[in-house]
């Protein structure tokens, strides 16, 4: 999809003119952000440009001073990431969010856990652990993650790129309308990124849009359908990678080179 | 010929397979990271996921060992069942411990919350002449307030539980000699006023077994509060919590509401164990209990609870109560001093630690 078949389209997500001061260190100016349905937009941009606030803000887990966000053409205005995630707005957090001495299981459905039928589970408040677990094990296959035996395996026990997977899992099971990946390939080797930019792939595949925040330029540029250039608080630019450089890239991120207009 | 070009074809039919192969095995690679290991490592790994092993071993060992120390007085049926009978308040109290402690927090407090709760049944039924039902209704009330009132300041204030409890712990004491004159309320006096208070106190004889009510009820709670534990959202949430608290945040749980429960529902096994123990002292004493606190955490470590949070078990504690109680009971039938109990006790409780230490280690 190129630029211009894609602003056609209505955006899933538009932050528009998000501002944030921290006391008097500015760290979002009128900073807007788009994204499509259908896509990865990447999300670059040089230590201090303001970056994690905005991820922050769309996330919910900072609320700006001024500017609006519209969720499917709808404004909304949340909080907190438990209210950004029931509209429908997942993030898989840079240390994953996970319980490492809880199951595969438990951490998929921790804070949506499934309740028996009937009197077991209306009274009694009896988990359905066979249905969490069916459900754990569907999701799992469905982004080619079934490798994984055990779903009742604790956390702890997996390597550092099946923890990701999980954490993708869990955060495209349950409605979502987006999902925010932060910095997903930082802590892991070459082999496991590579898994985890197959599975950006496949999340894509099942329709689920997503920013995918990194310092990764080679990543970003093999992944993202657009990248958000962000600099100095605000958005400078939204390139393509396919018609510039990753030295480009950083060129404009760092003020080194013109951002192009368009 | 044939031959060859058969296994010509076979080769040209294996090439690709076998480069797929290669393919998935890498993919897997990643996936399965398959390490020899060691027979302590095994063991390691195996007590990482069985936490409640270790307490199991222990009592069993130390069952058999004071047999033989002690002989055949330790084994009477009289004897097993009085460690059972003086091992109900102390795990009553370590059962509400372990729901703190799975919180990576602490319970500094809850003999103190136990004597208050158990002063309260006592006055208002003993002495204010009020119905005894609702005096112990108001000694439950007082435990949950109590709970209540220590969750929230772990929650709202931000403190650590260990300073938090530090403080309540004196201040529910103080409480309780304010609401007593330090005065006890005599046994004879709830036998004639309120001897409801006394139930859990009572005996049954099984086969020269005697249990009290008491002991059947610090079971029962042990047995509800692992059905919570294990089966509900609740219990999950708990050990989430405990585990890391910034990502059950982040997992939606609303982590202070949980935690403001974990501390309320713990007040309220107190208090029931303030019932239990007007049954098992007599007399509600505003001085008694005086080392609960610590003999409860004593407990829930030995069970194999992590006190860094998130790991544990609850039935492990009904076990370390119980291993206590053996030691203690032991050690003095082979009529040692006290103060030997007191030092294995000691060595006991460094032991525990150190082995939930090592244990812990496998997760790096």
């Amino acid at each position: 999809m190129d630029q211009e078949g894609i602003k056609l389209m209505e955006p899933i997500l538009a932050a528009k003119n998000l501002s944030k001061k921290y006391g008097k260190v500015v760290a979002l100016e009128n900073a807007n952000l788009e994204l499509y349905p259908g896509e990865v937009l990447g999300v670059i941009g040089d230590n201090g440009a303001g970056k994690s606030t905005l991820i922050k803000v769309l996330c919910g887990a900072v609320t700006p001073d001024s500017g609006e966000i519209l969720l499917d053409g709808q404004p909304v205005s949340f909080t907190s990431p438990i209210e950004a995630r029931t509209l429908g707005i997942e993030t898989v957090y840079q240390n994953l969010a996970l319980s490492p001495a809880l199951s595969i299981t438990d951490n998929m459905f921790l804070g949506r856990e499934i309740r028996q039928k009937g009197f077991m589970g209306k009274f009694l408040r009896f988990l359905d652990k066979k249905a969490m677990a069916d459900e754990a094990r569907k999701r799992l296959s469905e982004l080619g993650l079934l490798t994984i035996q055990n779903i009742n395996q604790l956390i702890e026990t997996l390597s550092g790129g099946q923890r990701q997977g999980v954490a993708v899992a869990r955060a495209t099971s349950f409605g979502t309308k987006l999902v925010i990946m932060d910095e997903p390939t930082a802590a892991l080797g070459v082999k496991e990124s590579r898994r985890v930019l197959e599975l950006i792939g496949e999340v894509r595949a099942r329709g689920i849009p997503i920013i995918l925040i990194s310092h990764n330029m080679p990543h970003v540029f093999e992944v993202a359908d657009r990248i958000h250039v962000h600099r100095l608080g605000t958005r400078l630019c939204v390139i393509d990678p396919k018609k510039y450089e990753m030295s480009d890239a950083v060129a404009f991120m760092t003020g080194a080179k013109e951002a192009p207009k368009d | 010929m044939n031959k060859i070009s058969d296994d010509i074809s076979k080769d040209l039919k294996d090439q690709p397979k076998f480069t797929s192969d290669i393919g998935e095995a890498d993919q897997d690679h990643h996936i399965f990271e398959v390490e020899e290991q060691s027979t302590l490592k095994k063991i390691q790994h195996f007590l990482h996921g069985n936490p409640t092993i270790v307490p199991v071993i222990i009592l069993i060992l130390s069952v058999i060992g004071f047999g033989f120390i002690a002989g055949g007085k330790f084994f009477s049926a009289f004897n097993l069942s009085l460690i059972v009978q003086q091992v109900t308040i102390v795990g009553i109290l370590a059962a509400a411990q372990t729901l703190i402690i799975l919180t990576a927090g602490i319970d500094l407090s809850v003999a103190a919350m136990m004597v208050l709760a158990s002063v309260f049944m006592g006055k208002l039924s003993v002495e204010m002449g009020i119905p005894t039902l609702p005096a112990i209704a108001v000694g439950l009330v007082s435990g949950v307030a109590t709970g209540a009132f220590n969750g929230l300041l772990v929650t709202r204030l931000r403190l650590p539980p260990f300073i938090v409890t530090l403080g309540t712990w004196n201040i529910f004491f103080a409480l309780v000699i304010f609401f007593t004159g330090s005065q006890s309320i005599r046994s004879s006096d709830i036998e004639i006023n309120a001897p409801l208070l006394h139930f859990w106190g009572e005996r049954i004889n099984l086969g020269g077994f005697v249990f009290t009510y008491g002991a059947f009820l610090m079971i029962g709670i042990f047995i509800f509060l692992w059905f919570l534990l294990n089966k509900t959202a609740w219990g999950r949430h708990v050990y989430a919590i405990g585990d890391d608290k910034d990502a059950a945040e982040l997992s939606g749980i609303r982590t202070d509401r949980m935690l403001v429960s974990i501390y309320a529902v713990a007040g309220l096994v107190v208090a029931i164990g303030a019932w239990v123990s007007i049954g098992r002292v007599g007399s509600v004493s505003p001085t008694s209990f005086y080392e609960g606190n610590l003999d409860s955490i004593t407990a829930v470590v030995i069970g194999g609870t992590s006190l860094f949070g998130g790991r544990g078990t609850i039935i492990g504690s009904l076990f370390g109560a119980l291993i206590v109680g053996v030691f203690s009971s032991g050690l003095s039938i082979a009529g040692l001093d006290v103060l030997w109990q007191r030092f294995a006790l000691g060595c006991l409780i460094i032991i525990a630690v150190g082995i939930d230490q090592w244990i812990r280690k496998v997760s790096n």
